[in-house]
C-alpha cells in the first residue's frame, strides 16, 4: 500500500527531500519526472502514486505514466509513451492516455507539452541563424601581443614621422602653389651651396651681376604688379599667423626636445586662434594693415637678388 | 651610489638597511665563515641581497667608467675617431624579407597595373564605404559613427542579423566600393573585417588600443568634409603592399589640401596605427600637428582573395601563430 500522505509528511514538510531546493520565497523539486518544478504535494513525483510527466529527448516528446498497480515494480514503473510530432494529435494523444485522470495533471501535462514544443521551434530557428562562434583566448598570447604593440608604438615615433613624410610632400611640391614657403626653400639651399663652396661661386656671381647690370641697362622688363603682390601678401599672411608662434617657437627650440607637449599645446592655442582669425592662405584682406613690419621689409630685400640668381 | 638605474634598485630602503645591519653584526665572524652557512633564511637572504647589491653597484661603476673613458679618447681623437657603434634595433636586425618590394621591380608594377585596386588608382572608381558591426552593438556604433566622419562617402548602417554573404550582393548594386564590418566584444571594438567589394580581397585585421575622439589629450574640432591626404609608411614586403593598397583605396584619389587633414597608417613591426590629424606648416621646416579623430591599431591575421567567405574562401596569407611568432625578427608587412 501507497501512503502518499505519509510519504509527504515526511519528505515535504518534515524531513530531508534530496530533490528540493529551497529559496527565500519557494521551494523547487530537482526531480527528472516532476511536472511543474515547485515542491507541491500535487507535484511531487515520489507523493502521488499517480502521476504523469512529458519529457523531452533529443527533440522528441514522451509521456511518462505511473500508476498505483506498478508501485511495486520499481524498473517497470513508469510507461513512456512517443508522442505525435504533430501538435495537436500529440494533445489528443495526451487526452487519450490520460483519460479519466485528475484534471491538475491532465492540464499541466499539457502546459509542459506547449512549452516544450515551443522551445524545441525556437532551437531549430536558431541553428539557421548565424551562430555566434566562441574563440577562446590564451591570456599568455594577448599579454605577449599587448606588449609588443606598445613597444612598437614606442619604436614608430608616429609624430616625428608624419610630420617628416608632410616636409618631404612639402618639398616636393605636392602641395603645388598652396604654401609659398618652396621660394624660402630654394633661397636657403642656395645659401647653404654658397657658404660651403666660397670663392669661385662669388667671382661668378659678381661677374654675372655685373653683366646683368650692363644688360639691365638697356633693356626693359615688364614685371607684373599683382604677382609681386599676392607673393609679398601670402608671406604677409603666413608670417602674420605664425609670427607669435614661431616666435615663441624660437624660444622653444633652444629648450630641450622633451618639451614638445608644451610646444603642441602653444601651437594649438595659436593655430585655435589664427583659425578663428583667417581661414585660408588666400585671405589678402586682413593683413593689408599689418604692412610695417621689420620682417617683411627684410624679405623684400632680398627678393630681387633671388630672381637675378633664378634668371642667371 | 645612484641606484637609479642600478639593476637593484627594486631593493627596498628598509632591506637594505637590515642588510647592512646584518653585515655589521657578522663581522665579528671569523674569517673563514661564509655566507651560506648561516642557517637562518632570513639572515641569510638579507647579507646575500646585500652582497648582490654591491655587486652590481660594482659593476655599474665600471661600466660607467668605460663609457667616460671611450669618450674622452673620441674627444681626443676629434675627426679621426671611429664612428658611433649604431645600437642593434630590432627594425636594424630583422630577417631579410624575400618578398621585399623593389620599387623598380617590373613585376610588382604589373601586377599592381592589373590588380582588384588597379581601376581605383586609375581614377575610375570613386570609393564608397559601408560601416557596420556585428550583431547587437553595444559599444561600437559610436567608434562607427566617428569612422564616417574620418573616411568620406561613408555610410553607417545598423546590423540587424543580417548574413554577410547576403549584404553583399545588395552593396554591389547600390555601388559600394568597400565593405568594413567592426566586430565587438564587451562593449570594445576588437575586429575588423575590410572587404573590397567588386569581387575584391578581404581582409580580417584585429583592432585593439581603439581610442575615441572624446578619449583624446589636446583634441582639435571635429574633422571636417575635405578628403584627408594619406600616409601609408613601411609597406615594405608584396603582402604590406597589397594591403597598403587596400588600405589607401578607402580614401578619394584627390585629396583636398585646404582642409590640412592627414590620416596615416603606419607598419611597425607588423602593427598598424591608424592616426588622423590636422596639420599646418609653421615655415618649410616646421610642421605641426594635432591629432583630431580616432586611433586604432590593426594587426592583419588573414587575407582572403575574393569577397568574404570564411569557409570557401581562398586565403592567400594566415597568421599562423605557431611557425610565425615564432622568430622574433622576422615580420610580415
Amino acid at each position: 500500500m501507497q501512503h502518499d500522505d505519509v510519504i509527504w509528511d515526511i519528505i515535504g514538510n518534515q524531513q530531508f527531500c534530496s530533490f528540493k531546493v529551497k529559496t527565500k520565497s519557494q521551494s523547487f523539486c530537482r526531480n527528472e519526472y516532476n511536472l511543474t518544478g515547485l515542491c507541491n504535494r500535487s507535484s511531487c513525483p515520489l507523493a502521488n502514486s499517480q502521476y504523469a510527466t512529458i519529457r523531452e529527448e533529443k527533440g522528441q516528446c514522451f509521456l511518462y505514466m505511473k500508476v498505483i498497480e506498478r508501485a511495486a515494480f520499481p524498473s517497470k514503473m513508469w510507461e513512456k509513451v512517443k508522442l505525435s510530432k504533430n501538435y495537436e494529435k500529440a494533445l489528443e494523444q495526451i487526452d487519450e492516455n490520460l483519460i479519466y485522470w485528475p484534471r491538475f495533471i491532465r492540464h499541466k501535462c499539457k502546459q509542459r507539452f506547449t512549452k516544450i514544443t515551443q522551445y524545441l521551434i525556437r532551437m531549430r530557428k536558431l541553428v539557421l541563424k548565424r551562430q555566434r562562434k566562441l574563440v577562446p583566448l590564451s591570456r599568455k598570447v594577448e599579454q605577449r601581443e599587448k606588449r609588443k604593440e606598445e613597444k612598437a608604438l614606442i619604436a614608430a615615433q608616429l609624430d616625428n614621422a608624419i610630420e617628416k613624410e608632410l616636409l618631404e610632400r612639402l618639398k616636393q611640391g605636392t602641395y603645388g602653389d598652396i604654401y609659398n614657403f618652396p621660394v624660402h626653400a630654394f633661397d636657403k639651399a642656395l645659401e647653404q651651396q654658397d657658404e660651403e663652396s666660397e670663392s669661385e661661386s662669388e667671382e661668378e656671381e659678381e661677374e654675372e651681376d655685373e653683366e646683368e647690370e650692363e644688360e639691365d641697362v638697356g633693356k626693359r622688363e615688364f614685371v607684373a604688379e599683382e604677382e609681386v603682390e599676392e607673393s609679398d601678401l601670402s608671406d604677409f599672411e603666413d608670417m602674420n599667423k605664425l609670427r607669435t608662434s614661431s616666435d615663441e617657437e624660437e624660444e622653444d627650440e633652444e629648450e630641450s626636445s622633451e618639451e614638445e607637449e608644451e610646444e603642441e599645446e602653444e601651437m594649438e592655442v595659436e593655430m585655435k586662434a589664427s583659425k578663428s582669425k583667417g581661414k585660408s592662405p588666400a585671405n589678402g584682406s586682413v593683413v593689408r594693415k599689418k604692412r610695417a613690419y621689420v620682417e617683411i621689409e627684410y624679405e623684400q630685400e632680398t627678393e630681387p637678388t633671388s630672381k637675378s640668381r633664378t634668371t642667371s | 651610489l645612484r641606484a637609479t638605474r642600478c639593476p637593484t634598485s627594486f631593493i627596498g630602503a628598509e632591506q637594505k638597511e637590515e642588510a647592512k645591519a646584518e653585515r655589521v653584526s657578522s663581522d665579528c665572524l671569523p674569517p673563514t665563515f661564509s655566507v651560506s652557512e648561516i642557517k637562518n633564511k632570513q639572515r641569510r637572504h638579507l647579507i646575500l641581497l646585500l652582497e648582490s647589491h654591491i655587486f652590481s653597484v660594482f659593476v655599474f661603476q665600471q661600466k660607467m667608467q668605460l663609457k667616460k673613458k671611450k669618450k674622452k679618447e673620441r674627444e681626443a681623437l676629434g675627426d679621426k675617431a671611429p664612428p658611433k657603434e649604431v645600437p642593434k634595433t630590432i627594425e636594424n636586425q630583422r630577417v631579410y624579407d624575400e618578398t621585399t618590394v623593389d620599387p623598380e621591380d617590373e613585376e610588382v608594377a604589373f601586377d599592381e597595373g592589373t590588380d582588384e585596386f588597379s581601376a581605383y588608382f586609375n581614377g575610375l572608381t570613386n570609393p564608397k564605404v559601408l560601416i557596420t558591426t556585428s550583431d547587437r552593438p553595444r559599444g561600437t556604433v559610436r567608434f562607427c559613427e566617428q569612422l564616417a566622419t574620418v573616411i568620406p562617402n561613408a555610410h553607417v548602417y545598423y546590423r540587424r542579423g543580417l548574413a554577410l554573404k547576403r549584404i553583399i550582393p545588395q552593396c554591389v548594386a547600390r555601388n559600394f566600393t568597400y565593405l568594413m564590418v567592426i566586430n565587438e566584444d564587451r562593449k570594445v571594438p576588437n575586429g575588423m573585417v575590410l572587404c573590397h567589394l567588386p569581387d575584391g580581397p578581404t581582409a580580417h585585421f584585429k583592432m585593439s588600443s581603439v581610442r575615441l575622439r572624446k578619449e583624446m589629450k589636446r583634441r582639435g574640432k571635429d574633422p571636417t568634409e575635405h578628403s584627408p591626404e594619406v600616409i601609408l609608411n613601411n609597406f615594405t614586403t608584396r603582402l604590406g603592399h597589397s594591403i597598403g593598397r587596400l588600405l589607401a583605396a578607402l580614401f578619394p584619389q584627390d585629396p583636398q589640401f585646404v582642409g590640412r587633414q592627414v590620416a596615416t597608417f603606419h607598419n611597425q613591426r607588423d602593427f598598424i596605427f591608424f592616426r588622423f590629424h590636422r596639420y599646418i606648416f609653421k615655415n618649410e621646416k616646421k610642421v605641426g600637428i594635432q591629432e583630431l579623430g580616432p586611433r586604432f591599431t590593426l594587426k592583419l591575421r588573414s587575407l582572403q582573395k575574393g569577397t568574404f567567405d570564411s569557409k570557401f574562401g581562398e586565403y592567400e596569407w594566415v597568421l599562423k601563430r605557431h611557425e610565425m611568432d615564432a622568430c622574433r625578427r622576422k615580420f610580415q608587412l
